[in-house]
């Protein structure tokens, strides 16, 4: 079986539009969460977070070809050119390319602009541009298209995982040999006045702050923004020299097959087991699990009870980046992914911010508030996603 | 509004969601032993606000509520009134 490589990562997110300055803000434990800036947000009980400040598309994109981007794909564009340059990837990879993208809303800024024309606003028609903008799989094929990637090109949905699933698939078309090179990860751009509305009602947003697995947290905070990594099948990536930055080294997904929203520890703990299995490795290899962590009652007991399952009392440190760049939904597990590469290369654990109490409900060791240096030779990233849905990833040092 | 028919809309609101005849949930019956799921709960709340026009402050992470008392029939009936006269 081919070995599948990462050699390129970008990524725009409320930390950072690049991945040096993502990295710096994981180094220093900065929050990205503020209060929101778009159209209406006065009228929302939850004000807050994880938004891109100066996002200026216009500067980024030709004006001829902006009309057709929702921001979710903007962000996938911009996050791709990135990690492709960082790859240094040839031209002309054709069928030997191709692009699976998670997202969980697509366009829903397009649909809600659409929407707002015809339903508030008493217009009787829109821009032609509604349904390639809104599309969810429109940031994949633009990715595709701008790099010229013709082999298996789709998009993910499985909310709060979709961007694990999307790499998950990704490393099975390398290793099935259908393509040498996948541009995967995903995108997301929830944080517009409806989509903060929707998750509004399901009364799980926090007013104030992300507090993963600490005493006093009251949920989630949503973020935007994109990661797009590059994978490799191992011996394309040597065979040109490139820089090999971790091994993507197993997958698990599980379904619970239980509740639409409540998590599972048993779907969780089947998740973890299947990705360690798939990677060849053993509990006691993994230095670090980046959380699902969302900050929710109902996932942090959960997940804790989970890891607690696989790993035993000797569970390794467990951090939620999501109370830096937030819950990003379908990109989320992305920039998660590249936490990972971080703490593999250079030896350093994101932080959980938020900290105030110990849990005693969540008992893991969960790098409160201050990175923390370790040396790891693998990790996993844990996903698991309303509907059920569980996909974990195993990454190893090059 | 009357307390009695506030209570006989949440009555309502909680029976439709149980799948269960009004009759069959007691003015003092203590919400978590009527068997309503977290997502059940949230639906509630949403259509008492749609029935009463108010804005019902509840977190689902915040398991003691101090805002707003979701532990019986009572409770609600009460924090009802409190929010309907205080027009929030």
């Amino acid at each position: 079986m081919r070995r599948v490589v990462i050699t390129g990562i970008g990524t725009v997110n409320a930390l950072a539009q690049d991945v040096p300055g993502t990295f710096q803000a994981l180094r220093e434990g900065r929050c990205g969460i503020g209060p929101l800036g778009f159209r209406d947000a006065e009228r929302l009980t939850i004000r807050i977070g994880a938004e891109l400040r100066d996002w200026r598309p216009e500067e980024r994109f030709p004006a001829k070809d902006l009309p057709l981007y929702d921001r979710v794909t903007q962000y996938a564009l911009v996050a791709g050119a990135e990690a492709v340059a960082m790859a240094g990837l040839p031209e002309g990879l054709g069928p030997c390319g191709g692009v699976i993208l998670g997202t969980a809303a697509g366009g829903i800024q397009t649909w809600e602009d659409s929407y707002r024309a015809v339903f508030a606003e008493g217009k009787n028609r829109v821009s032609p541009l509604v349904v390639p903008r809104l599309m969810p799989n429109a940031p994949a094929s633009h990715l595709s298209i701008r790099h010229g990637l013709t082999g298996p090109v789709l998009a993910v949905s499985s909310a709060c995982a979709s961007a694990n699933h999307a790499m998950g698939l990704a490393l099975q078309q390398i290793r099935a040999g259908a393509a040498d090179v996948m541009l995967t990860g995903g995108a997301e751009a929830m944080l517009c006045f409806g989509g903060v509305k929707a998750w509004e009602g399901l009364r799980v947003l926090a007013p104030d702050a992300c507090r993963p697995f600490s005493l006093g947290r009251k949920g989630m905070v949503i973020g935007d923004g994109a990661g797009v990594l590059v994978f490799e099948a191992e011996d394309h990536a040597r065979a040109r020299g490139a820089t090999v930055l971790a091994e993507v080294a197993g997958f698990g997904m599980t379904a619970d097959a239980g509740d639409i929203v409540a998590p599972n520890v048993a779907g969780a703990v089947r998740a973890m087991e299947a990705a360690l299995r798939d990677a060849g490795l053993s509990p006691q290899e993994v230095g670090y699990i980046n959380a699902h962590g969302t900050g929710t009652l109902a996932n942090d007991r959960a997940e804790s009870a989970a890891v607690l399952q696989v790993f035993g009392a000797a569970a390794p440190p467990v951090s939620s980046t999501k109370a830096m760049h937030g819950h990003a939904i379908g990109a989320t597990g992305a920039l998660e992914a590249i936490a990972c590469v971080q703490a593999l290369r250079a030896g350093l654990l994101p932080p959980t911010l938020g900290f105030e109490a110990a849990d005693p409900d969540c008992p893991l060791d969960i790098v409160p508030l201050k990175a923390r240096p370790a040396r790891v030779e693998a990790v996993l990233s844990n996903a698991f996603a309303f509907g059920g849905l569980n996909a974990v990833l195993a990454f190893r040092r090059a | 509004m009357e307390r009695a028919e506030i209570e006989a809309a949440v009555i309502a609101i909680l029976a439709k969601q149980l799948l269960l005849s009004p009759a069959e949930i007691a003015p003092d019956a203590r919400i978590d032993d009527l068997g309503l799921d977290s997502l059940g709960k949230v639906e509630a709340i949403f259509a008492i606000e749609e029935r009463f026009g108010i804005h019902v402050p509840f977190n689902a992470n915040a398991p003691d509520q101090p805002e707003f008392d979701f532990a019986t029939v009572g409770g609600v009936v009460r924090d009802i009134e409190a929010l309907i006269a205080r027009g929030a």
